[in-house]
C-alpha cells in the first residue's frame, strides 16, 4: 500500500470515528395515529424534547392509520423489519410478547409507582409496555333526567344494582319521551364490544375466559352467570330498551346530544361533546349485577421491539416520556385520563372537581383488563360475534357454548399459547 | 382397442411438434413472457400450493409454535356433521307425548345431546343446523361448524339465483339497447356506470339505500304506498338481508354482462333477421330460432362467468353486513377471510378456500359438460 492509500486510509478512520461520537443514533418508531394532528403535535413535541436532552438517540417517527396499524406490525416482523420502538393496543400486547414482538421493558425501578392499573401492560409477570394514558366508560346521562323519573344518581360507591338500572330503562322506555332508554353503541363494531360489554358479563359473574388458567372458556363463557348476563343482553333488544345491531353510526354519535337516547354507555373520548351539548352531563359508574361494577380499561401503549439492537434507548425514550406534563399534555388534548395522580391534578379535565373527574375515579376502582393472554385477539371476536348473534335473537346458551367451544378450540391449537 | 393404437400415433405426433415448436421459439419471445411467468407464478402457483399444502397443517398467522401436520383435521372440522332423531317427552305417568298450547309436541334440548354426554361422543361439540318434524320424532341435522355449514348454503343460494337473473337481465338490456335509436348510447352508458365504479362505492351507497329507517328504498316505498309501508330494515333482518345483497349484486354487474351479450349479438348476421322476416317469422320466432342459436357461445361465457364470480363473492358482504345478522349474509370468502386473517387461523382459512376451490372446479367441469357441443 502506498503513502496516499494510507493517508485515504486514515481520513476515512478518523471521519467515522468522529461520526460515530459525535452523530446521535437514529431510533424507529411507530405509531397507530396518522391522521390526527393533534396527537401528532405533541408527540413530535416530546420526541423533540427527547432529541434535545442527550446526545445519544434520535428518534425518528413513523405513523400509520389505525385501521392499518396492526397489519403492518405483522407485516414488519413477518419481514424481519419492526422499529425500535412499538405502539401496541394493550390487549394485544400479550400476542405480540408471545409472537416474540416484543422485549420486555426494563424501566428504572418506581417508575410505574402511582400509575393506574389499566396503563401497565404485564404478561406472564413481566412488564412489556406501558400507556401514557388510558380509557375509561361511564353511563352518560342528564341530571335532569334521571330527577324528572326519580330515578336515584348513583355512586362509584353506590353503583346501581342490576335490577335498579333495568327498572330505570322501563321507566323511561314507558314515558315514551326517547327512542331508546339507552345507547349502548352497537354501531361501534369491532373491539368496542369486548371492551366495553365484557365488564357486563364479568359484573354478571361471568368471563371471556376463565382467568385462572386462560386455557378454557368452558364455563367462564358459557356458564350459568353467562347465561343469565346474555339473557338480560338479550332482553334489551327484544324489549326494545337499547338499539340494536344496525343502529346508524351517526346515531352513535349525536344520539344522545339530540335526545334519541336517555343513557348513553359511551368512553371519556365522547365525554366532551357531552358536555357542551348539555351543561346539566352527568358521568355515573356502571351499574353492579352482583360481582361489582367493572368497566373496561387499558388503551394504545409503548414498547420496545424484539428486534431492536439499541434496547437501552428504547426504553430511555419511553421513560423520558412518561414525565407528568406529556401525560398531562395529552390528556388536555385528546381528553384521555391521565396514569398519574400529579399527572391528573395538572390537566385540565381530570383534576379536582374537573369536569371529567369521574372519570379518573371509575378508572381507578372499577377498571379490569381484559383477559391478559396471547388468544385475547381471536377470543375478543369470537364474543363479538356471539354478542351480536345473541342481540339479534340467537339462542344464548347454544351461543355461549359455541363460543366458549370455538375458545378453548383455539386455546389448545395454539398449545396453551405457551402457558 | 383399434381406436386406442390409432389414436396413439396422432397424439405422438401432435406431442413432438409442439415440443419443437417450444423448443423453435426465439429467446426473445421467451424473455418477453418471463415477467408474466415469473408474476403468475408467484401470484397465482404459490399461493394456490401453498393453501393446499397449509390446509394440511396447523399454520398460526402469528405464532412462535412450530407448524406441525395434522392430516385431515381441520376438513374434519370444517365438514363434519351428523343426524339426530329426538323422541318427544313424554309424561312419566301416563307415557302421552308432552304437547304445547299449539299441540307441537315438546323435545329435550339438543344441548343436552351435544355437550359433556359421554353416551353420545360422536355428537360432543356439533350443533343444529336444522331440524325437521317425522311423525312426533323431531330429526335434526347437527354441524360440527354450523357457520361454515350457513356460508356454504348462502353461497349456493347466491349463485342460484344470480347467474340465471344477472345473465337474463343482461340479455333483455343487450336486446332493447341492441336497436338503431338515437342516443342509444346515452342508455349502454348509464347501464355500464355501475360496473365501473368500486365496488365497495357501491356497496357503501347501498346501505344508505337500504338504511332502516329513512333509507332511499324505504321513503320510496312509504312515497309510492301513501305512508302505508312500514320502514324495513333490509340489512338487519335474517330474511330480507340476503336478499338485499343479491338485488344489489345483481344491479352492479349486469351492465358487465350487458356488454358481453351485445357483442354476441352484433356478430349475427343481419342476412339472416332478413331471410326469417322473408319467412314471416314474428320477433319472438327470429329471437328463439335466429339470436339464441347465435348467442350460444356468448350464453356459456356468461354463465360460466357469472358463476364463478358469484362464488367469489365477498366485497358487498364485507362492506354491508360482515355476514350478519345471526349469519345469514355470510360466504364462503367471508369465512376463509375471517378464519386465516382476522383469527389467525391460516390453515384453517387455506380448508375454507380448498373446498371453495373444489366447489368451484366442479360446478365449471358439469357446466363444461352440460354445454359441451353436441354433434
Amino acid at each position: 500500500m502506498n503513502r496516499r492509500g494510507l493517508l485515504i486510509g486514515a481520513t476515512l478512520a478518523s471521519v467515522l470515528m468522529t461520526t460515530a461520537a459525535f452523530a446521535a443514533t437514529e431510533l424507529s418508531m411507530w405509531y397507530h395515529g396518522a391522521g390526527n394532528p393533534v396527537e401528532r403535535e405533541i408527540l413530535a413535541g416530546i420526541i423533540a424534547d427527547f432529541n434535545a436532552s442527550q446526545a445519544d438517540w434520535s428518534i425518528k417517527l413513523e405513523e400509520f392509520p389505525q385501521g392499518a396499524y396492526n397489519d403492518s406490525v405483522t407485516a414488519a416482523a413477518l419481514a424481519g423489519k419492526l422499529p425500535d420502538i412499538i405502539d401496541v393496543d394493550g390487549p394485544n400486547m400479550p400476542n405480540w410478547a408471545w409472537a416474540g414482538y416484543m422485549a420486555p421493558l426494563e424501566l428504572p425501578a418506581g417508575t410505574l409507582d402511582n400509575f393506574l392499573p389499566g396503563p401497565i401492560g404485564e404478561w406472564n409477570g413481566t412488564l412489556y409496555s406501558v400507556g401514557l394514558w388510558d380509557a375509561a366508560v361511564a353511563m352518560v346521562a342528564r341530571k335532569s333526567t334521571l330527577d324528572e323519573f326519580g330515578i336515584r344518581i348513583p355512586t362509584v360507591t353506590e353503583p346501581w344494582t342490576g335490577d335498579e338500572f333495568n327498572a330505570a330503562l322501563e321507566k323511561i322506555k314507558a314515558s315514551g319521551k326517547y327512542e331508546y332508554p339507552l345507547d349502548l353503541g352497537m354501531a361501534w363494531t369491532g373491539e368496542w364490544y369486548p371492551y366495553a360489554f365484557s365488564p357486563f358479563l364479568q359484573s354478571f359473574g361471568g368471563d371471556i375466559v376463565d382467568r385462572t388458567t386462560y386455557k378454557t372458556a368452558e364455563g367462564a363463557l358459557n356458564g350459568e352467570a353467562a347465561v343469565k348476563f346474555g339473557e338480560w343482553w338479550q332482553h334489551l333488544f327484544t324489549d326494545k330498551l337499547a338499539p340494536g345491531t344496525s343502529q346508524d353510526p351517526a346515531d352513535r354519535d349525536s344520539g344522545f346530544a339530540s335526545g334519541k337516547y336517555a343513557i348513553s354507555w359511551n368512553g371519556n373520548w365522547a365525554a366532551l361533546g357531552a358536555l357542551t351539548a348539555f351543561d346539566d352531563t352527568l358521568f355515573l359508574p356502571a351499574p353492579d349485577f352482583g360481582h361489582g361494577p367493572k368497566i373496561g380499561a387499558a388503551s394504545w401503549q409503548f414498547g420496545v421491539s424484539a428486534s431492536s439492537q439499541h434496547k437501552d434507548g428504547a426504553t430511555a425514550f419511553i421513560t423520558f416520556a412518561l414525565q407528568d406534563k406529556y401525560l398531562a399534555a395529552f390528556s388536555d388534548a385528546i381528553g384521555l385520563i391521565p396514569p398519574t395522580p400529579a399527572a391528573a391534578a395538572m390537566s385540565k379535565n381530570y383534576k379536582e372537581g374537573g369536569p371529567m373527574a369521574a372519570f379518573y375515579e371509575l378508572s381507578k376502582v372499577q377498571a379490569l383488563v381484559r383477559p391478559v393472554t396471547p388468544g385475547y385477539v381471536v377470543e375478543a371476536k369470537v364474543f363479538e360475534k356471539a354478542l351480536a348473534d345473541i342481540a339479534n335473537g340467537a339462542k344464548v346458551a347454544d351461543t355461549l357454548d359455541a363460543a366458549a367451544d370455538e375458545i378453548t378450540a383455539d386455546i389448545e391449537k395454539n398449545k396453551g399459547y405457551g402457558l | 382397442m383399434t381406436v386406442v393404437s390409432t389414436s396413439r400415433p396422432t397424439a405422438l405426433a401432435t406431442s413432438r411438434i409442439s415440443r419443437s415448436r417450444l423448443l423453435d421459439t426465439p429467446r426473445a419471445g421467451w424473455a418477453m413472457a418471463l415477467p408474466a411467468f415469473l408474476l403468475l407464478t408467484l401470484f397465482l402457483i404459490v399461493p394456490f400450493v401453498l393453501a393446499f399444502v397449509l390446509s394440511f397443517t396447523n399454520q398460526r398467522l402469528v405464532s412462535p409454535n412450530p407448524t406441525e401436520f395434522v392430516g385431515t383435521s381441520n376438513f374434519e372440522s370444517l365438514l363434519g356433521a351428523n343426524i339426530l332423531t329426538l323422541e318427544p317427552l313424554r309424561d312419566e305417568a301416563s307415557g302421552e307425548v308432552i304437547r304445547d298450547d299449539t299441540g307441537v309436541p315438546t323435545y329435550p334440548p339438543v344441548r343436552g345431546f351435544t355437550r359433556n354426554n359421554p353416551d353420545f361422543p360422536q355428537y360432543s361439540g356439533m350443533r343444529e343446523l336444522f331440524g325437521w318434524q317425522m311423525g312426533d320424532n323431531r330429526v335434526v341435522i347437527l354441524a360440527r361448524d354450523v357457520v361454515f355449514m350457513r356460508a356454504l348454503g348462502n353461497t349456493l343460494l347466491f349463485v342460484l339465483i344470480v347467474a340465471p337473473g344477472q345473465g337474463g337481465l343482461a340479455l333483455l338490456l343487450a336486446l332493447l339497447i341492441n336497436q338503431k335509436l338515437k342516443g342509444v348510447n346515452v342508455f349502454r352508458a348509464i347501464y355500464f356506470m355501475p360496473v365501473v365504479v368500486s365496488i365497495v362505492v357501491v356497496a357503501l351507497l347501498w346501505r344508505f339505500i337500504y338504511d332502516g329507517q329513512n333509507g332511499l328504498l324505504n321513503s320510496l316505498l312509504g312515497l309510492l304506498t301513501f305512508g302505508a309501508f312500514k320502514p324495513i330494515d333490509w340489512l338487519g333482518q335474517t330474511g330480507t338481508a340476503l336478499g338485499s345483497i343479491i338485488g344489489m349484486s345483481i344491479w352492479q354487474a349486469v351492465g358487465f354482462h350487458m356488454v358481453i351479450w351485445l357483442s354476441g349479438l352484433q356478430t349475427i348476421p343481419i342476412s339472416l333477421y332478413e331471410a326469417a322476416h322473408i319467412d314471416g317469422a314474428n320477433n319472438w320466432q327470429k329471437f328463439r330460432f335466429v339470436t339464441w342459436p347465435g348467442l350460444r357461445n356468448t350464453a356459456v361465457l356468461v354463465l360460466i362467468v357469472i358463476t364463478m364470480q358469484a362464488f367469489a363473492l365477498f366485497a358487498q358482504v364485507n362492506v354491508m353486513t360482515d355476514g350478519g345478522p345471526l349469519d345469514a349474509t355470510t360466504t364462503i370468502v367471508l369465512q376463509a377471510v375471517e378464519r386465516g386473517y382476522v383469527k389467525q387461523d391460516i390453515a384453517g382459512g387455506s380448508a375454507v378456500s380448498v373446498v371453495l376451490f373444489l366447489m368451484v372446479l366442479t360446478i365449471s367441469l358439469v357446466q363444461r359438460y352440460l354445454t359441451r357441443e353436441k354433434y
